[in-house]
């Protein structure tokens, strides 16, 4: 990353007493597809707004393409957006929708018309022109709604939650399509999400947020796989999470005393012995089997789910706390799927394991 | 559709529509009947409908005849159209500005539009009179500041009309106005901005046609009542201003000339239905898009 395209410095945005975004500092590539994740009520979306100038900051600055945006209201941004409701005009036509951000630059007619064809052809529904958007499926809307916000060329494009009005099936071949689509035209789509499967099938990057600030910033795999805090291991995906305290230094590993039992696991920061911490490990890094793994506990299943390629089980271990494993059902591993009720060893590598302190 | 819930819409709709029969439908036959027929001494003071001999188009050649009812309604659609675009211009500010007040004070804002309607509508024209004439109030306070000397002619006259008539139907323009704002999508506004709209552009290109059935539903509202309107034209209003309602009450009670008044009141009701078709293919336009 030369020159971001977007630079965000420490922005904060209150309504009333309550921070939405808190001291948000961010850089933003161009050609990224960067990822705001959190629960509702995080700051994601008014970060968001704040970008494309619905909001005005309380405090920070905005930099996109090298222009402080604090002066630059929306409709002179170049940046669009694709709403959460898609907010197609109703008593315009397909083609009207696209060509609005169009008229309002002055192009024309003969320029409008090519630029309409072309960006229908871009999310497939040419011939789609002459229809009203009551008359389209949530699919189509979405995308006459990508490609209004397209036609005017953006330096960025802003997607606000894009797929989460549309039913599962037609979630994921969106999810192909944007994805291809923002590969193609190497624009920067920066979209907010509460969907982790989402944010990592689509993002380059991931900001992971909390209360208005972001909790933790990486590539989809970094913050899976090292998760810098008990939320975003919790909040990705599932994990098991073991309270306990340091115990020393063994190598690369650190020693976590918990549960009467010293366990071994990766820590991304230093932390001093004698200090409280967490352990976190990903459900599938359990195994049932005898692999010589530095982390042992025994206790019993007390619950497994099949979901097909998967399943689930939970292993109740010494103190009465429960761990969950997931194990692959590809054909030929059902040797270790115990059954409900029995006696298990469960075992996980010091590396699967990442110590957490916070 | 069962034959259970087609007898139950039927038994729903069958009220209002007994009701429309009872009430607007027979008696307009009736009207209609004794506007084909010619004025009489007695009692009742007209012909009998039922001889066909009596049948006459006589009143209806009168109304054509004689210029004072084309001038009246002609002049009763002006004052009514020009009082519904001022209504319009006044309406749909309130309405906008009812829509973007906070939430808490929307309800309290929209109880003072009907806020008015608690009081007897004569009363309160009756009100305006007081306020309007050579000694009322308006003109005592302006005498009294030094502004004029002589009262201002502000009563009698068409400015009189017109005012009475925006005054007592202002909130049929707000509410319908108000109830298309407060459907609009927020995000309608946003998207317009995102693509570059600016806000005054935004408002022709977005708020005010989405807005448009609220726009046209005030108009008739409006409209329609007042190119009938009687009583404000017959308080407020002067010689300059005769008025097709004040004809038609005219003809009734004084000159006692029933089928002349019933033929001026059928040929005002065809009249008026006109506006109100073409509302409808408007709205079923707007309801197939």
């Amino acid at each position: 990353m030369t020159q971001p395209l977007i630079r965000i410095e420490g922005v904060s945005k209150t309504f009333g007493d309550t921070a939405a975004v808190d001291g948000v500092s961010l850089e933003i590539g161009a050609g990224e597809f960067f990822a705001l994740l959190g629960p509702s009520g995080c700051g994601k979306t008014t970060l968001l707004r704040l970008l494309a100038g619905l909001e005005t900051p309380t405090a920070g600055r905005i930099v996109i393409d090298g222009v402080d945006m604090a002066a630059v209201p929306p409709w002179r941004r170049p940046v669009n957006t694709v709403f959460q409701s898609y907010a197609l005009f109703p008593h315009m036509t397909v083609a009207g929708n696209i060509a609005f951000g169009l008229k309002q630059d002055g192009m024309a007619r003969t320029e409008i018309k090519a630029r309409v064809e072309e960006m229908l052809d871009l999310v497939q529904l040419r011939g789609y022109g002459g229809r009203k958007p009551n008359q389209l499926s949530g699919g189509q809307r979405q995308r006459v709604a990508l490609a209004r916000s397209l036609a005017k060329r953006p330096k960025a494009l802003l997607l606000d939650e894009p797929l989460a009005a549309l039913d599962r099936k037609l979630r994921d071949q969106m999810q192909v399509e944007l994805a291809a689509l923002q590969r193609r035209l190497g624009l920067a789509f920066i979209f907010v999400t509460h969907d982790q499967d989402e944010a990592m099938a689509l993002a380059s990057r991931i900001a992971v947020m909390r209360d208005g600030h972001i909790e933790q910033l990486g590539s989809p795999r970094a913050v899976y796989e090292t998760p810098s805090s008990r939320f975003v291991a919790d909040f990705l995906g599932r994990a098991n999470v073991l309270g306990g305290r340091v115990a020393g230094r063994d190598g690369a590993f650190l020693l976590l005393e918990a549960s009467g039992m010293t366990l071994r696991a990766l820590a991304p920061v230093d932390v001093s012995p004698g200090s409280e911490a967490w352990l976190a490990v990903r459900p599938e890094n359990v195994t049932f089997e005898d692999r010589g793994y530095a982390n042992r506990m025994s206790g019993t299943v007390s619950a497994v789910a099949y979901v097909g390629g998967v399943s689930n089980f939970e292993v109740e271990v010494a103190g009465g706390m429960k761990l969950r494993a997931t194990v692959s059902n590809r054909a030929g591993d059902a040797s270790v799927h115990p059954p409900l009720g029995a006696d298990v060893h469960v075992s996980w590598s010091a590396e699967a394991g990442v110590l957490l302190t916070r | 559709m069962t034959a259970g819930s087609r007898g139950f819409r039927f038994s729903v709709i069958s009220a209002p529509m007994l009701w429309l029969a009872a009430f607007f439908l027979s008696p307009f036959v009736i009207v209609f009947a004794i506007s084909l027929v010619a004025a009489s001494d007695g009692q009742p003071p007209f012909a009998s409908p039922l001889l066909m001999s009596n049948l006459t188009f006589d009143n209806y050649r009168l109304l054509v005849g004689d210029d004072l009812y084309a001038f009246a309604f002609g002049n009763s659609v002006r004052i009514a159209a020009t009082s519904t675009v001022l209504c319009l211009l006044l309406g749909y500010p309130m309405a906008y500005a009812i829509v973007r007040a906070p939430q808490a004070m929307r309800n309290g804002l929209l109880l003072l539009v009907v806020l008015p309607f608690w009081t007897s509508f004569l009363i309160r024209v009756y009100a305006w009179m007081i306020l309007l004439r050579p000694s009322g109030l308006i003109n005592l306070a302006l005498q009294g500041l030094g502004v004029i000397d002589q009262p201002l002619p502000l009563i009698a006259n068409q400015f009189a009309v017109h005012l009475g008539i925006v005054y007592s139907y202002l909130p049929f323009m707000v509410l319908p106005i108000y109830a298309a704002l407060e459907r609009l999508d927020p995000a309608l506004l946003e998207a317009a901005f995102d693509l570059g709209c600016r806000p005054w552009r935004a408002f022709w290109r977005v708020t005010v046609p989405l807005s448009a059935p609220g726009i046209i539903a005030g108009c008739l509202l409006v409209f329609i009542p007042a190119v009938g309107e009687f009583v404000i034209p017959d308080l407020l209003g002067g010689p300059d201003t005769p008025m097709i309602g004040r004809v038609l009450w005219t003809e009734f009670f004084s000159n006692r000339d029933w089928p002349a008044a019933a033929a001026v009141a059928t040929a005002l009701l065809v009249a008026l239905v006109g506006p109100i078709v073409v509302f409808q293919i408007l709205e079923r336009r707007g309801a197939e898009s």
